[in-house]
């Protein structure tokens, strides 16, 4: 596999990786600072989510980690999504 | 058409007005505020002062979220009931009618008890507008001194110390809030803000604060005087020794209060039709028939969403959960969950109960504590008749929600209790094996 290749192979992996996560809050943790949003390159409202305890679904999150990363209450984690949930989505994208 | 009036808009006062609205499309809400702001995240001040968020970022609901909700928001500030004629009267001489009333008016810090604490350059944090007087002061300031104990006391240290302050840190007795923290904890605490700069003062109190003139002839903190009589220079002196719900509003009439205002389990007065929620509530807890304070922020959500239900119609009683905080003491998380005290074990640096704690966290006679104490990440288990009734959990956070449940569904943990009680034995193993394996 030449360079070209093996950066293809590289990106499909990390999409798939991608895919295959999100981040999921603990509400009862949560006191709504709103760093999470503060904090994602792509301006997706996290608090939002952490409010309603609905995991960061949808097309837009690319899993960056920041919001977890940042969130000074250990609110936010990283969830595998459930094996159907993922062919739905790997269908929809 | 029903009138619903809240005086306070934080967590409580906020929660009650979305969940009235809910029930009750068309009727008339109006808010109470002395803060021109309107509903922000008070917890997230912590991080204003350590510039991890802008101002702007402070507000959960945008303002087209609040146009939604149709609330009619009055600043001003109540100064008296008048329970006969069912209004609220303002500073200004407003009177505001009502149906059902919500006095969700929150806690203020304990003022400073010591002499020149008038001066300006010695502040509290309640309010936005004590976290910019801080931000403000700490632009000119170059030294500090922070007196106190509990969350509040480190959210100034941290927040001074990212502005690039220097901070003394005075402790009254021997270590940071011994009502909550073992020892050992609170070494932990106290060794990550000394290696962040921050200079602990033990076994210190401030006898008076001194002022001097500045060249414009007004007078400023200029220095602290211990009671053992050293000087320090500073240019603030900031003091979190704790909180009182406040009552003023409820004074000389005939709703009766405690610590705090004393509320049924539908978070009713004594008055009908006139209820309380957060920190200026204290419930009574129908399991133990004791009324408690908890000045936590998931708690006076709670209690807003159960007595906006009951002001609308919808009786609902307010089920008082195990008391869960979440915090970041010197850069750490930490999660304290139900009975995790010091039996009554009193705690120097505050003189009240501290913002972030709950009364539920004195600990409960008789338990069996189990610890694992790595360097950083640690865990306290506090255990009564088989069953987990506390817990702290310190720096790495997988096992919280674990423990959590495990707290609030009473799972009998009989089976491993011997494995608990082994010397070096790994905590969080023994509790997942438990509850993926039963035993």
């Amino acid at each position: 596999m030449g360079l070209l290749g093996s950066l293809f192979d590289y990106e499909r992996r990390r999409s798939k990786a991608l895919a295959a996560g999100r981040v999921v809050p603990d509400s009862s943790r949560c006191v709504q600072c709103g760093i999470c949003s503060f904090n994602c390159p792509l301006g997706i409202d996290v608090r939002a989510h952490a409010w309603r305890g609905e995991p960061v679904n949808g097309g837009h999150c690319i899993t960056c980690g920041e919001c977890v990363a940042r969130c000074p209450r250990g609110v936010l984690r990283f969830e595998q999504i459930p094996h159907s949930l993922e062919r739905i989505l790997s269908n929809t994208f | 058409m029903a009138r619903h009036l809240i005086i306070g808009m934080g967590a409580a006062g906020f929660s009650a007005a979305e969940t009235i609205r809910q029930h009750c499309p068309d009727a008339t809400i109006t808010l109470v505020t002395e803060e021109p702001y309107g509903y922000y995240s008070r917890p997230g001040l912590a991080y204003l002062l350590t510039n991890e968020l802008p101002q702007s970022q402070l507000f959960p609901r945008s303002e087209q979220e609040l146009d939604r909700l149709g609330l009619e928001r009055v600043t001003g500030r109540a100064v008296c009931l008048d329970l006969q004629a069912r209004q609220v009267v303002l500073e200004d001489g407003r009177r505001l009618s009502y149906d059902a009333l919500l006095l969700a008016t929150g806690a203020a810090a304990v003022p400073p008890p010591f002499p020149g604490a008038n001066l300006p350059g010695v502040v509290t944090l309640d309010n936005l507008d004590d976290a910019r007087r801080i931000l403000r002061l700490a632009r000119k300031a170059k030294t500090a001194v922070v007196v106190g104990g509990g969350i509040t006391a480190l959210e100034i240290v941290e927040g001074l110390r990212a502005q690039g302050v220097r901070v003394h840190y005075f402790l009254r007795r021997d270590r940071f809030w011994s009502s909550v923290l073992t020892p050992e904890e609170s070494r932990l605490i106290e060794r990550r803000l000394t290696h962040e700069g921050v200079q602990i003062h033990y076994r210190t109190e401030i006898g008076q604060i001194l002022g001097k003139k500045d060249w414009r002839g007004r007078v400023k903190v200029a220095a602290v005087e211990t009671k053992d009589g050293k000087l320090l220079r500073c240019q603030m002196v900031a003091v979190a020794i704790g909180v009182r719900p406040r009552l003023e509003l409820v004074a000389d009439t005939p709703i009766q209060t405690d610590r705090g205002i004393l509320v049924n389990e539908r978070l009713e007065t004594s008055v009908p039709g006139v209820y309380a929620a957060g920190d200026v509530a204290q419930v009574v807890d129908p399991l133990t028939g004791q009324a408690q304070l908890d000045v936590l922020w998931p708690v006076a959500v709670a209690q807003g969403r159960a007595a906006g239900a009951n002001m609308a119609g919808v009786p609902t009683v307010y089920r008082k959960g195990v008391p869960l905080n979440v915090t970041r003491l010197a850069g750490l998380v930490v999660t304290l969950i139900g009975a995790v005290g010091r039996r009554r074990e009193p705690d120097g640096d505050l003189v009240t109960i501290a913002r972030g704690d709950s009364e539920v966290w004195r600990g409960i006679p008789d338990v069996l504590v189990v610890h694992d104490e790595h360097e950083i990440n640690r865990q306290r288990l506090v255990i009564k008749d088989n069953r987990l009734v506390g817990a702290v959990i310190v720096g790495d956070q997988t096992l919280s929600p674990l423990v959590q449940r495990l707290i609030a569904e009473q799972v009998d943990i009989g089976p491993i209790l011997p494995a608990l009680q082994s010397p070096h034995v790994p905590i969080a193993e023994v509790l997942r094996h438990f509850v993926q394996n039963g035993r």
